[in-house]
């Protein structure tokens, strides 16, 4: 019964494993948010988010060392995107090139202990798809809520992650007609454009020094929210690193919602749209009258 | 003093939107033009999404309009039977251009499409009536009232059958070309997202030999129910309407519309001409300009319909 035995062999790993832990300590990693919802009012300008966290059961010594690294992002909800890329055509400039990505998040904050470089290898950041640089536009087929992979599944999973994704480069450079590497290096531009773009409007950031422990146990990370943050479900992710090795995630979801007279006018133009329009059609007519009425000058 | 606009989904300041909109209403009252052409473009460079500054846009102009028709209609220089052909015209041509417009969008091409529209009818239009209206106030410095000679000789325009007597307009044409003029008007309001008085004032001035007088009114008269057309479609297919955005635009578009009509009495047929030409012209470049200046940055993002995301 040679399945028998590995499955057995496998919990005696497991077990041995979680044994060796229990000596270092398990690190367990909470994180809660400053508000679980932010509302959009007509005065909105941006705004920060404070996450707390807490990490117990942390090795003394490599806390001491400032062994542990913990980076705190706040991923806005995803959705399909188009980048389209002009060229010189007759001597106008024409949009010719576009890519289609399924899954752009609408807005990407970041919070770091200390460099990305310095706490993860590039591998590690591409497959937890960490840091506007190695932020994940498509979603995977195998990838958790949000995109993200799931952490908790086995080592197997998330190599088919990575290999659905080498698929799918590979076929959008059968589309596209051009060999693969030419193939991966437009795909790259794109994808470029769209962070550098999206980075200059603030909807992506990311910062470096901001997450601080405040007690041995206790973290804070301030997140910068900008302006045109984009309304929905996002979700804030917190990821432990020991000693460039990841250890865990947390994560808690944020409701972002237009509030007030604004959150009315938008479920009204969403839900009777013509209606909605006759009405800003009155409006106007009105307005246009009692200005006639108000500045009567012949 | 920020707001925030709950369907363009961005915070401006008021008064700079207030502003915006008393300057392009005094346009408006002076030009007989709705000021689509300025608003929508002003809108884009204050970040607004394209798709609500076409829809808000058209919104705005309604009320523009409405307040300087109404003044003009007190002043008898609406002709309201002409207004009337030129929107049978320009309903189906409004189906069209939304139809178009969508298609466009979808391309990724819609933004190239409405700048060479704007290049070609602005420059075109505009080069010709500043060289028309500059010989005009050239010729009559001395005397005449500044109005377009009306010669005897007819053109192919009057050889149309279907004729129609428009007093108001001291007019008996087909009604023809004015339903064309009509459906172009349409057409381009929707893929513009502009009222098209800057298409009809010159049209009606040069092709149908409207008094200049009668024109800016019945042009108004027009662009109210265009621009309606258009916000409620808009509204309906696009959800691109910010009423809390067309409502600051139309506080300041009233007023300025109001000091822009008076203006325009003080000003003669031809120098209005003119200053219209100056400014349709104005525009055109600055577009046709966009499109062959190396841009900053030559990606874009958009949703797979093609709007700003």
């Amino acid at each position: 019964m040679p399945a028998g035995f590995a499955l057995v062999a496998g919990c005696l790993a497991l077990a041995a494993s979680s044994a060796s832990f229990a000596q270092e300590g398990i690190e367990t990693f909470e994180i809660g948010l400053s508000t679980s919802t932010i509302s959009i009012s007509s005065d909105f300008t941006g705004a920060r988010l404070v996450v707390f966290g807490a990490l117990d059961n942390a090795d003394a010594k490599l806390l001491r060392q400032q062994r542990y690294d913990i980076v705190v992002v706040l991923v806005g909800p995803r959705s399909p995107a188009v980048v389209r890329e002009k060229e010189r055509t007759f001597g106008l400039w024409i949009n010719r090139g576009s890519e289609t990505f399924d899954a752009v998040p609408g807005s990407y904050a970041l919070a770091a202990t200390r460099p990305l470089a310095d706490i993860a290898r590039q591998e590690l950041r591409q497959r937890l798809s960490l840091g506007i640089a190695d932020l994940r536009l498509d979603s995977g087929a195998t990838t958790g809520a949000f995109g993200q992979p799931a952490p908790d599944k086995p080592e197997e999973a998330k190599g088919q992650v990575n290999i659905s994704l080498a698929e799918r480069r590979a076929k959008a450079a059968q589309d596209i007609g051009g060999t693969s590497a030419d193939a991966a290096v437009t795909v790259d531009d794109y994808a470029e454009a769209l962070k550098r773009i999206r980075r200059a409007k603030g909807l992506y950031n990311q910062s470096v020094g901001t997450v601080q422990f405040v007690s041995p146990t206790l973290f804070r990370a301030d997140l910068n929210l900008p302006a045109d943050l984009p309304t929905g479900t996002h979700m804030a992710r917190a990821y432990l690193f020991r000693s460039g090795v990841f250890i865990r995630e947390s994560s808690e979801p944020l409701f972002v919602r237009k509030s007030g007279f604004e959150s009315y006018i938008d479920d009204m133009a969403t839900r009777y749209g013509v209606f909605y329009g006759m009405a800003a059609v009155l409006l106007a007519i009105f307005t246009g009258w009692f200005g006639r009425l108000v500045f009567k000058r012949d | 003093m920020n707001l925030y606009l709950p369907i363009a989904e961005i915070s401006l300041n008021v008064f700079v939107l207030v502003g915006m909109g008393a300057a392009v209403g005094f346009i408006s009252g002076l030009f007989g033009v709705g000021g689509g052409f300025l608003i929508t473009p002003l809108l884009i460079f204050y970040n607004i999404p394209p798709a609500v500054a076409v829809a808000t846009g058209a919104n705005q102009v309604i009320a523009a309009s409405f307040s300087g028709a109404l003044a003009h209609y007190r002043r008898g220089t609406v002709d309201l039977r002409l207004g009337t052909v030129l929107l049978i015209g320009g309903f189906g041509g409004s189906v069209a251009g939304v139809l178009l417009f969508t298609l466009l969008r979808r391309l990724g091409q819609l933004d190239l499409v409405v700048s060479l529209l704007y290049v070609v009818f602005l420059g075109g239009i505009g080069g010709l009536m500043l060289v028309e209206s500059l010989q005009s106030i050239l010729k009559s410095r001395s005397q005449g009232s500044g109005e377009i000679r009306r010669p005897g000789q007819h053109s192919w325009v009057h050889g149309l059958p279907l004729k129609m007597r428009f007093h108001r307009s001291k007019l008996y044409v087909s009604i023809i070309p004015v339903l064309l003029l009509g459906f172009l008007i349409g057409l381009l309001a929707g893929i513009m997202g502009v009222g098209g008085g800057f298409i009809a004032v010159p049209a009606m001035i040069y092709l149908l030999r409207v008094p200049t007088s009668v024109v800016i009114g019945t042009s108004l008269f027009q662009i109210i129910f265009t621009a309606a057309a258009t916000t409620i479609l808009q509204a309906a297919t696009n959800r691109t309407v910010d009423v809390v955005l067309a409502f600051l635009l139309m506080l300041g578009g009233v007023i300025g519309a109001q000091f822009g009509t008076q203006a325009g009495r003080k000003l003669r047929g031809d120098q209005l001409r003119a200053l219209l030409a100056i400014l349709v012209l104005a525009v055109g470049l600055r577009l046709g300009y966009e499109l062959v200046v190396t841009p900053d940055e030559r990606f874009t993002i958009t949703l797979p319909t093609g709007e700003i995301g």
